[in-house]
Order: C-alpha cells, then structure tokens, then sequence
C-alpha cells in the first residue's frame, strides 16, 4: 500500500508495528525525555538506552542501515556545539597552536560535546522508529487520546491528506520550471539571471501555490458542507487499552525510571 | 533532509529539559488562546482553510532556487502565512506545519518540539505582523508598503526567530553565547534576504492576480493590538539580550550553571537509596562495564528470539 514517497511508514508483520499507537508515543516520548534528563558523561546509562534501543530496532523487522542512515540528520546541528570543547572551563586535556592562535581543548567540554551527540543520536532513532512502525492516522488517534486539542488534531489530519496532493503540485511546478529553463551543459555557466531575479520567479512560483490551495480549501468546504459537515469534529472513540498494554507501558516507563535514576545516583559519586 | 530549509529546527539533546519544559508550557498557553481565537474569526471554515494551507506551506517550503555553488534558497512562510492569514491564523498553521515536521520528517525533536514552536510559530509570525503593519500603516496603505513591509517583516521573522533559537542553544549550555549568537544572527541575516525575495515575489504574484487575499487581512487588524505589542516586545527583548550575551557570554553561562545546581540540589533524594539497589555502582569504571555486559546480552537475547521465531515461522 504504497501511498507517497514522502510518507516513511514502512509495513511490517513486526511486534513493535504491532503496538497499540498510544503505547509506542507516550513510550517514545518517556524514553527521549529520560535521554534529556540523564546528565552529561552518564556512559553507562547511555549504554542501557542504547541497548533499549537496538532491541527495539531489531524487532521492527527493519534493517539496522536504515535507521542509522536517517539519523544522519541531526549530523549538521553538532555544528553548534563543536566549540564546547574549547570554551567550557576545566581540566586541561590538550593544547594547538594554529597560526599564533592557542587553542586549549577541556575534558569537561569534549565530555558535553561527546553527549549532547549521543544524546541526540539516540532520541532522533527511537523518533524514528515511532514514525516507521506507526501509521500516521494512529499517531493523531494517540495525540487525540493524549488530550492533544481535537480542533487541532483535524487540522494536523486535513493537512496529512491533502501534504501529499500539494507536494506533488510543487514538484510540479519546479518541472514546469526546468522545463522553461536553459541549462548550459557544462555547468560551470550560471543559468538563469541574478539572484534577485531567481528568487522573484520562485515567490510567484510560491504565490500561485497558495492561490491553487486557497481554492482547494474552498472546494474541500464546500463538499464537506455537501456531505453533512457542521464545524463539529466528530470521531469514533478508541476503545480502553487492555490490561496487557497497560502493563507493558509500565514496565517501560519502570525501566527508564530505574536508568534515569542510576543514572543521576552515578553522577553524584563522580 | 529535502524539507530543511535552514538549520533551525532543534534535534532533541541539545536544549536542557529545563529550557524544553519552559518553552513548552509558553508555546501551550499561546496556541491554546490561538485557537479560541481562530474558532471566533472562521467558523466552521477553519479545519480544512487552515489544513490545506498548513499542507502549501510544507509544499512551498521544497520550492527553492540556485544561490551559489550547490547552495539554494528556501521559504520558511512564518511572515508570507501572516501577511495573508492574519496572526491567529497564521500561528495554528505554522504550529501545524512544524509539529508535523517533527513528527514524521524528524525535522526537529519531540521533547524540544515546544522551543521550536516557540521560534518558529510564535516569534516568527509576531514579529513579522509587528513589522508588517508598522510599515504597512507608515505607508498609507499604499503599493510599496505591501512590498517593503512582505520584505522587512520576512527577513526580521527568519532573523529573530534564529536569535531565539541561538540563545536558548547558550541557557542550556550545549553553544557559547558569543559563538552561538553572532554564527547564527550572521546566517540567517543572509537567508533571510532569500526570504524576503521569495516573500515579495509571492506578493507580488497574489497582487497582480487576487488584490482582495492581501487586503483581506486588514479586517481582522483591529483585533491584533496584542500581537502587535507581542512581536514588539519579543523583537526589542531579542534586539537587547542577543548582542548583550554575545558580550557577556558569562550571563548565560550563569543561568546553564543554575541547572547544575539544581541537578545537585537533589542530591539529597537519591541519597536516600542504598548502595546495593545498584550493585557496582559505587565505582564509575566498573558501572559502565556492568552497563556495557547488561546492554550486550538484551540485544544478544533479543537477536535470538528474534531468530527463533523467524526459523519457527518457516518450519510451520
């Protein structure tokens, strides 16, 4: 059931896709929230998060490549605590002199540096993991279920169903655009006029977007006004969690628990 | 990702739970008023306006255009979406387009989803209507204050909202005020050029072709005086403590400093628990050898049920 190149659920008959929607958000959201809380240098407690983590990968049924490469992402945000090892005051580990420049690298600063990486390494997979295994209409069921506003939930479920239909009318509109536009084939040769020229043509490229959406949503109001639509959000209320997710959703939030608090009873010692 | 037009989207671990839970209960407050606001202005229009309109925005965010050597601009759309929806409107869909960016695309974190609405939602889209009807108003509702006013209130929401982001990146410790502040000021003074072209060539589209979609907007004005004295205070506050923690970088080292003593101020609580809840604990070194051994055998015991199950499905 191939929907859209933009929409990363992956179907699998796997224990983890099999998981009550709720079950997998408030146990994502805990685990990246214990990731939060755990201090800095806490190895071994990131060792356990880690071991969660793999465990949880590998019964998706996924390919481990698959979420590593997607946490690639948070790769270039590292950008902006490269400087800590140089900034944050400590012991002394190592000392460069570029250029007449003293660099003076701190062990307290490449501790932070090393985990606010792993930190974010490891919360951007279980992230993942929630949004591959689960079906986007039972992420908003479990929002919905969370006490997340419904007014805001339906807008969240109008903008699912229709991200797809105007996606794809961008990519439309850029090939229109490559197709008008010269391209020199030794590419070393700009195309196209300036900069400012460039990105006028891209704003009325953008603008004619909203004008096509703007209509869109007069349409949409207009054949769910047909169909019996009176400004009130209905929905079909989820049945309770049984007593079998309801325990492992305990038993989940007890083990963060327990390695959120080895974790701070550690640091203490340090 | 193809979806991320500028580096501005938190990844969660690197704002402290603290600066998270903070923002979150700001951005809350302000999108819960938001939506009252909303239902009084549209009706029973507003779910599917504001979900398709929510949905052009992450389209138009992909719209890009060639700058130099393999770099492109993007559009964010904080001030394009307030200049044409008006504030209340405009905020529930970028709450909407960068709620669904960090739930699905992993554009941004969960536990830090609350500071990045906060920027990107909230001071993106106050302080482009600040910026938009002052000039707007100056100008006398003539041609050029649409297009001067689209341009600086474009550039001042991507410019601010990256000055909110850098300072709390500084009160949690994880950048340098005095490196944070001036790298991402300096870059986003740059891409916010790129998104105030795209904004003007967009408004200029929608002013030759629907003049009434760009004063539509003006109706609901009255009722923005709020938004209007919140984009002020939020530019001038940014305008103030930006250069100020830049210079004094010790300030917010300060306020990180404070979320070490709190850490250390529940010392007490888990002194409460006894040494041999943990076995090992008691040295580091050897704590994280248990963790390692402890970690490897979950994942080995997984692999091989994992595997047993697999050879028992086949064999059945």
């Amino acid at each position: 059931m191939h929907i859209h190149f933009l929409d990363p659920y992956q179907p699998r008959q796997s224990l983890i896709h099999a998981m009550d929607g709720r079950v997998k958000l408030i146990l994502a959201v805990a685990f990246i929230l214990t990731t939060s809380l755990t201090p800095m240098g806490a190895w071994a407690a990131y060792i356990l998060l880690s071991a969660l983590l793999l465990s949880a990968e590998l019964l998706s049924d996924l390919p481990l490549g698959y979420y590593l490469r997607r946490a690639f992402l948070v790769l270039p945000f590292i950008l902006a605590a490269l400087p800590l090892p140089f900034t944050v005051p400590g012991q002394l580990l190592a000392e460069f002199a570029i250029g007449g420049i003293s660099l003076q690298i701190s062990t307290e600063g490449l501790i932070r540096l090393i985990s606010i990486a792993i930190k974010s390494w490891i919360s951007v997979q279980i992230a993942i993991l929630l949004t591959v295994s689960t079906p986007f209409p039972d992420l908003l069921q479990a929002m919905r279920s969370l006490r997340v506003p419904r007014l805001l939930v339906a807008v969240f479920a109008l903008m699912w169903r229709y991200l797809f239909v105007l996606v794809d009318e961008a990519l439309r509109l850029m090939r229109a655009r490559s197709a008008r536009s010269s391209q020199h084939p030794q590419g070393s040769y700009r195309s196209g006029r300036s900069i400012a020229w460039r990105a006028r043509v891209t704003g009325s490229m953008v603008g004619s977007l909203f004008l096509r959406a703007f209509e869109r949503s007069d349409r949409i109001y207009m054949a769910m006004l047909a169909r019996g639509y009176d400004g009130e959000v209905r929905t079909k209320p989820l049945p309770p969690l049984t007593r079998a997710q309801w325990v492992g959703t305990l038993i989940g939030i007890a083990l963060l628990l327990t390695i959120l608090i080895f974790a701070q009873f550690l640091s203490l010692l340090g | 990702m193809l979806f991320s037009p500028m580096p501005m989207h938190i990844p969660d671990g690197f704002l402290s739970t603290a600066v998270s839970i903070f923002l979150w209960i700001v951005s809350i407050l302000i999108i819960a008023y938001s939506l009252k606001r909303v239902g009084n202005e549209l009706g029973e229009r507003q779910v599917p306006f504001m979900g398709v309109l929510a949905a052009a925005i992450f389209a138009a965010q992909m719209l890009n255009f060639t700058v130099v050597g393999g770099t492109s601009g993007h559009l964010l759309g904080a001030a394009l979406a307030t200049i044409l929806l008006g504030p209340w409107a405009a905020i529930i869909v970028m709450t909407s387009v960068v709620a669904i960016q960090a739930l699905i695309f992993q554009d941004g974190g969960l536990v830090v989803l609350g500071a990045n609405l906060f920027n990107m939602a909230i001071v993106g889209v106050a302080v482009a209507y600040m910026v938009y009807r002052t000039l707007y108003r100056l100008s006398g509702g003539k041609q050029w204050g649409i297009f001067v006013g689209g341009f600086v209130a474009a550039w001042a929401s991507i410019e601010l909202a990256a000055l909110a982001c850098a300072l709390q990146l500084a009160a949690s410790g994880t950048s340098p005020a005095d490196v944070a502040v001036p790298a991402m000021g300096g870059i986003h003074a740059l891409i916010g050029i790129g998104e105030g072209l795209i904004t003007v060539g967009a408004l200029a589209f929608l002013y030759a072709t629907r003049r009434d979609l760009l004063t539509a907007g003006e109706s609901s004005a009255t009722q923005g005086k709020v938004v209007w004295g919140v984009g002020l205070a939020i530019a001038l506050l940014l305008a103030v403590l930006s250069p100020l923690a830049s210079a004094y970088p010790d300030g917010l080292e300060w306020v990180a400093e404070e979320h070490g003593f709190i850490e250390t101020a529940r010392a007490p609580f888990y002194e409460i628990i006894p040494d041999y809840v943990f076995p090992g604990v008691s040295n580091e070194a050897l704590a994280t050898i248990i963790a390692g051994v402890v970690g490897t055998l979950i994942v080995f015991g997984v692999a091989l049920a994992i595997g047993y199950a697999r050879r028992k499905r086949q064999e059945a």
